[in-house]
């Protein structure tokens, strides 16, 4: 039998990837299974899972009660459709955020004498492997009442006399959506600093010598060539957002609720967990189709295995 | 011309970005020194020493071990210390394993053909393309009702049950690090001279010689750097974890997270500077290797 391994290279092929092919259908595939079929099942009075297939999950999402009696029409309650909208805006807004904030310092990086690109690339990585969780308690410290920012903003309305009353930034949308661009930027400084740095600089020399300026350089060069890094920076950026709970549940409290604390307190406190698979499903379908559309609009980068 | 100019506007806006990316990180730090315990207002640095804390009206006055002195308890807090050590059990486990089977999965992709290639080789972008809590809350279900089928026929009794843990985290943490590690090393493959291998065979080495003392030591490189991403994503996984762990088995991220929901103490600004220390020699470290190599 062993003989007969050695000269089959089909079979010797599955067996070196049988491990990594069980465990990711064990552990990727089986479960997005088992959270397709249990959105469609009921919730038993104890927590559990009842196998049926109903669709009154699907129902409860789009803002209707299953239990309404057919006779009037108000029971329509779009809180869950609020939910998903205000998660999609403010990917789309964070990912805008992020890249316009990204791309200067990417560029800068990129266009940087080779001796220092190293420290300039250093000081992008050190926020990046800083725990997400340390990074919104650092905005926690920022924003709270008696934060640094509040005290800082105290101090300077102190020197010039003014009465100045303690802001609210924290539990805000706003500061949500601070928190998710500090935590998101340096994904996407590396895919655009990657996708410029390969720009050979003859290109911008070519393009001075044709008479071309600094702005149509920008538009007809360097744009266009760094597509493929905004396009990765863009999925590594919008499809994390779309799932993150801690920032919103840290920054936002009980005031800005996303999808992903939507999910979470159905498994945790909730205990409906056919209620947050159907909400999960509907989220990665709603990521998997703006990834798909965006995709093939402009490409997958390459850049996004580099990063 | 200078190839290296850059306008004004753009520096200017690069310094704004850094200093947006850098001022909650020092306000951090600069806490885990504060003389107040309720951490509210910078209260000044502790700078005596004196054998026992003195405490006046909420302000730390003296400690054992001066401005240091939330470092100090930190090293006494039991808690930290066995969230750290799973941690670390399940970051080096996680990797070992990933690191060994990711790449051999490399090789069966890059190197030969099979039914199931297709398949393998799409499911690894499979985590990339998908929010991490709907991985997170798919592993906790199948956890959730596997354990509770075999629980039941098994009649296993109340303190042999299976539940969540230390193992089921690691289990998990491996799926999501073989995909990186797999892409990473096959990529190194693509851009392989096979000449060398071939060489080799002409002058007689057998396959396993040949792997052995050529491709190995040439796909070496790529292994290590996906084992070192292998290593950071579980130190650092916090969505994976928080659906994963159980009664023990908790983790320096999930520890954290509990403390930001209950009373901040400058200790959590103490356990986040220690961390961002950490991740500051680490890059470092790897930075400069990298360097040589080039």
């Amino acid at each position: 039998m062993l003989q007969k391994l050695r000269e089959n290279r089909s079979s010797q092929g599955t067996l070196l990837a049988l491990p990594t092919t069980f465990w990711m259908v064990a552990l990727l595939v089986l479960p997005l299974l088992l959270t397709t079929v249990i959105s469609f099942g009921k919730r038993s009075p104890d927590g559990e899972v009842i196998y049926t297939f109903t669709l009154n999950n699907y129902i409860r999402l789009a803002g209707f009660d299953p239990n309404c009696p057919p006779a009037d029409g108000t029971c329509f309650n779009p809180l869950y459709l609020q939910i998903l909208g205000r998660s999609l805006s403010l990917a789309f807004n964070t990912t805008v955020l992020v890249i316009l904030m990204a791309y200067p310092l990417a560029y800068f990086i990129a266009r940087s004498h080779p001796r220092k690109r190293n420290t300039y690339l250093f000081l992008v990585l050190i926020p990046l492997w800083t725990n997400f969780v340390i990074r919104v308690y650092a905005w926690m410290m920022l924003l709270r009442k008696e934060g640094v920012i509040n005290n800082l903003l105290g101090l300077l309305a102190g020197w010039i006399g003014y009465d100045f009353k303690p802001l609210e930034m924290l539990y805000t949308q706003g500061a949500v959506l601070v928190g998710m661009v500090y935590e998101f930027l340096p994904f996407m400084i590396l895919p655009i600093f990657t996708s410029l740095e390969k720009i050979d600089n003859s290109l911008y020399e070519a393009a001075a010598d044709l008479g071309a300026n600094p702005i149509r350089t920008f538009r007809r060069v360097t744009l266009p060539l760094s597509l493929p890094g905004v396009v990765a920076g863009t999925i590594l950026v919008f499809i994390p957002v779309m799932g993150t709970f801690i920032v919103s549940d840290i920054l936002g409290g009980r005031q800005v609720i996303l999808v992903g604390n939507l999910i979470q307190r159905q498994f945790l406190d909730a205990r409906d967990p056919t209620f947050g698979s159907a909400a999960s499903l509907i989220l990665m379908i709603m990521t998997l189709v703006v990834t798909y559309f965006y995709t093939r609009k402009f490409g997958f980068g390459e850049e996004i295995v580099a990063a | 011309m200078n190839p290296y100019r850059r306008s004004p506007a753009i520096i200017l806006a690069s310094s704004l970005v850094y200093l947006f990316l850098y001022a909650p990180i020092f306000v951090l730090i600069l806490y885990s020194f504060n003389a107040s315990r309720t951490n509210i207002i910078f209260a000044g640095f502790i700078t005596n020493f004196e054998p026992r804390p003195t405490l006046q009206a909420g302000l730390v006055t003296a400690s054992p071990c001066g401005p240091f002195h939330w470092f100090c308890e930190l090293s006494h807090n039991r808690e930290v210390m066995s969230a750290a050590r799973n941690t670390l059990t399940i970051a080096v486990i996680s990797t070992i394993v990933s690191t060994v089977i990711g790449t051999m999965a490399a090789l069966a992709l890059q190197r030969y053909e099979f039914k199931l290639k297709p398949f393998t080789q799409v499911s690894l972008y499979i985590p990339i393309v998908i929010p991490e809590i709907v991985m997170g809350i798919g592993i906790l279900t199948l956890f959730s009702q596997l354990f509770g089928v075999l629980n039941e026929a098994l009649k296993l009794q109340a303190d042999s049950r299976l539940t969540l843990g230390l193992g089921t985290v690691i289990v998990s943490h491996i799926a999501f690090s073989i995909p990186f590690v797999t892409l990473i090393v096959q990529a190194r493959l693509q851009g392989f001279d096979k000449s060398f291998e071939e060489a080799a065979m002409d002058l007689g080495a057998n396959e396993w010689t040949t792997f052995r003392r050529v491709t190995f030591p040439m796909l070496l490189p790529g292994i290590l750097s996906g084992c070192l991403l292998a290593f950071t994503l579980s130190l650092d996984d916090f969505v994976i974890t928080f659906f994963t762990n159980g009664p023990g088995s908790t983790t320096l991220p999930i520890y954290l997270y509990g403390l930001l929901r209950r009373i901040i103490t400058p200790q959590v600004n103490a356990l986040s500077t220690v961390w961002i220390a950490i991740v500051f020699v680490a890059v470092l470290l790897i930075q400069q290797s990298q360097n040589r190599k080039v």
